[in-house]
């Protein structure tokens, strides 16, 4: 049983990290109706940043930082440029696009993903950069209830992950500007003629979402030690897959399946085989799609006329 | 300009201001005497140009392409079949398909199956190549099927996962079978009436009489009841299913089209290269081939086959060697400037401006620090003593280069973005920190660019020509 706990808390630790970059990515399809195949090489580009400031202060065993700063730091600017780079992607590939047929603005994002990565593997090798997490945040520093141990990092990974998540509900159905994203979501012309300022909004959309990717760029670094150009691709796919199965353009949704398909991961690497652990997150993603295209929490779009 | 270009309607069209329609078909053309030749190649029709096509590349292997470049050619005509079918799915019947990659994988695996000592079996051509493209259609019907209600994103997320969990499935499942990462080897040639093909310019002649077979056969296919059904559903499927056209069944029909022809594909790529793995059919040759479909114009059949055969050249052949990959990306530069800077004394301020500021930057640096110059271009030849004075290569260029690829892309994209003036002042700048990027990195590392080529035409064409290099822009309604 023990086992049993131990993968749980593992999986709902990943879980949080799916949910992260699948809110970035849910959040855009609402607002856009746009399938962002940039957002997870988003989340990779966060990563890269948090490693390059542990680098800046001085590597992980001789920190010139205390580590909560250190945390701070690597955290606010993950999210700050990120997010500066998805609106910039947005302003670039998206915005002249939104009025042209549905395939062209998705075809466009497979190549800003491709190019994203590629840039990566050009400007940083393609050799993995290790965080060296437990130089800096000792594994012991968590708590152990009866023989379930949750380390310091799974800690942080989930409170932040949580909070931020929270923090997006009260953005999203307490503030003007969410009431903003949920009217260009309902209706963009409407919006538009009711005086928001689209533009504006989708763009606020677009650094949220990507901010978020960054940040859990930085945790998926801290969790899983390394970084490589590669890692976004794969992260897309899972974060795909959390939005889908959660009802693709629901944010609750986009939470909910990210946290299932972590603890199904888990579950599935712990008690059958890693080996067919994506295979699984495929054939899962793809049987979602075709017994309830809209997701667990997700409405049925009625087509308009 | 387009291959498929129909003739412009006689007489003034209903609803268009006729000197408005007739302005819009002169603007098809370019000016002066470009113009008449390309008026004069459409007056020659499809047919005959196809076989021009055919008939110069039988030729060219006669008049001494061997060795490496005929490799590349097979290559180039593998994609260019791969993109003539993802035409039917994509260009004809609009639906985004990104799992089309598998359906080449399961053609060459089931080739490799069917014809190698892996499960013992060793099934004639004229038995096995029919077999897996049928297999081909009955798995594309399978995907399909399923997906039939499913509209444009969701299609597009069960294909996708669909060529994910073909990846993934030949890598991990049944090794014994499928051989897992080291793929099949070993797999018997094709034989074409009793004579087998082995040699590299076998294949060339097969895949070329093949290509030209596939465009003839998809070109009927376009102009029947079927084709128009295609375009019909693809412009607007609610139209299109209140005119008794069955949507679903067209649809499906496309899929299965698609599914086959990137299964021939797959039976003639296994077959020449003897072996296959999964990772022959992992993302970016999907990404290879819709950069191929875009670049050339998804919806015309020549242009698919056209714009695969240009891209895998540049991206096969000329960027292996730091000369060629030179003269193309100052060629290319030198090119869109010419094309696009309009009047002609905007295009001399540019470009003399740009040499003077290469020059400068060149000599000043070179008068702070040898070692700033100490570097020369990569190209050989007389583009290399050209550039020698002009591009500014540090010794060790790496750094420098990093930093100079991040400024090169924030100033590509406010580029894009500011006015007209500014865009005259930024471009001489932005050139030169180009070329200068291009030398000390790009150029060091063929592998990469070449895939940051692939995704700067999939952005760039989707935004600036969205009907590709040789399709014709047609109206669409937004939905």
């Amino acid at each position: 049983m023990a086992f049993f706990f131990q993968e749980l808390v593992n999986g709902i630790t990943t879980g949080a990290l799916y949910a992260l970059v699948a809110l970035g990515f849910t959040m855009v399809y609402g607002v856009l109706q746009l399938l962002n195949f940039a957002h997870g090489d988003l989340y990779m580009v966060g990563a890269y940043i948090g490693f390059f400031v542990i680098q800046w202060f001085g590597g992980p065993s001789h920190l010139t930082i205390a580590v909560p700063l250190l945390l701070v730091i690597m955290f606010v600017l993950a999210g700050g440029l990120v997010g500066g780079l998805g609106v910039a992607i947005e302003r670039f590939a998206y915005r002249p696009l939104r009025n042209a047929p549905r395939i062209a603005p998705l075809i466009t994002a497979i190549g800003v993903s491709f190019f994203l990565e590629n840039s990566a593997l050009l400007l940083f090798g393609a050799q993995p950069r290790i965080y060296n997490t437990p130089e800096f945040i000792s594994f012991s520093g968590g708590i152990q209830i009866g023989s379930v141990s949750i380390d310091a990092v799974q800690i942080l990974v989930l409170v932040l992950g949580l909070v931020l998540m929270a923090g997006l509900q009260l953005l999203v159905n307490r503030t003007k500007l969410g009431k903003q994203m949920r009217a260009v979501a309902a209706d963009r012309e409407a919006a538009e003629m009711l005086g928001i300022n689209v533009n504006f909004t989708i763009a606020a959309t677009f650094f949220i979402g990507s901010a978020l990717a960054g940040i859990a760029g930085v945790m998926g670094g801290l969790l899983f030690n390394q970084v490589t150009a590669t890692i976004g691709f794969i992260a897309g796919l899972k974060a795909f897959t959390a939005a889908v199965v959660g009802g693709i353009g629901s944010i609750p949704g986009a939470m909910l399946g990210g946290l299932l398909l972590g603890v199904a991961e888990s579950f599935i690497t712990g008690y059958i085989s890693s080996t067919y652990t994506n295979l699984f997150v495929f054939a899962l993603l793809i049987a979602v799609m075709l017994v309830r295209p809209t997701g667990l929490l997700g409405r049925a779009q009625l087509q308009k006329v | 300009m387009s291959l498929d270009a129909q003739p412009p309607p006689a007489g003034p069209q209903v609803g268009a201001d006729e000197w408005v329609a007739r302005q819009a078909h002169r603007r098809e053309y370019l000016p002066s005497w470009l113009g008449t030749a390309q008026r004069w190649f459409e007056r020659i029709g499809w047919w005959p140009r196809l076989a021009i096509a055919g008939l110069a590349g039988v030729a060219l292997p006669l008049i001494g392409l061997g060795g490496f470049q005929l490799q590349v050619g097979i290559d180039a005509l593998v994609i260019a079949l791969l993109a003539v079918g993802l035409n039917i799915v994509v260009g004809w019947a609009g639906l985004l398909d990104l799992g089309y990659v598998a359906f080449f994988g399961a053609g060459a695996y089931g080739f490799a199956l069917l014809s190698s000592s892996q499960l013992g079996i060793h099934l004639p051509t004229y038995l096995s190549v029919p077999i897996v493209i049928i297999g081909a259609a009955i798995l594309g019907l399978l995907v399909g099927w399923p997906s039939r209600r499913l509209i444009g994103d969701y299609l597009a997320i069960v294909t996708l996962f669909f060529g994910e969990a073909f990846v993934e499935f030949t890598n991990n499942v049944a090794p014994s079978v499928l051989g897992g990462p080291n793929g099949i080897v070993g797999i018997d040639p094709i034989s074409i009436f009793g004579y087998q093909i082995t040699t590299n310019t076998g294949y060339y002649y097969l895949l070329v009489i093949l290509v030209v077979l596939t465009m003839a056969v998809l070109r009927l296919l376009d102009n029947s009841r079927t084709g128009r059904a295609w375009r019909a559903v693809r412009d607007d499927p609610l139209a299109a299913a209140s005119m008794t056209i069955p949507v679903n069944r067209v649809k499906l029909m496309a899929f299965m089209f698609g599914a086959m022809v990137a299964a021939l594909a797959g039976t003639i790529f296994a077959a020449q290269q003897i072996s296959v793995f999964p990772t022959d059919f992992d993302t970016p040759i999907l990404i290879l081939i819709y950069a191929g479909l875009i670049l050339g114009g998804a919806g015309s059949i020549a242009g698919a086959a056209t714009g695969a055969l240009v891209l895998m050249v540049i991206y096969d052949g000329l960027l292996r060697s730091p000369t060629d990959s030179g003269f193309l990306f100052y060629g290319l530069i030198l090119l869109t400037l010419v094309v696009r800077l309009r009047p002609w004394r905007r295009l001399a301020v540019v470009l003399a401006a740009t040499v003077a500021l290469g020059f400068a930057t060149h000599a000043i640096a070179g008068a702070i620090s040898a070692r700033a110059v100490a570097g020369g271009p990569a190209s050989a030849g007389w583009l290399g003593a050209a550039l020698r004075d002009w591009v500014i290569v540090p010794a060790n260029a790496q750094g420098a280069g990093d930093w100079g690829y991040v400024l090169l892309i924030c100033l590509l994209v406010a580029l894009v973005q500011v006015s007209r003036r500014w865009r005259t002042i930024l471009l001489p700048p932005t050139i030169c920190l180009a070329s200068f990027v291009w030398e000390t990195k790009l150029v060091t590392e063929p592998a990469i660019t070449r895939q940051l080529m692939i995704g700067a035409i999939l952005i760039v064409m989707m935004n600036a020509r969205p009907q590709g290099l040789l399709g014709t822009r047609r109206v669409e309604t937004p939905i």
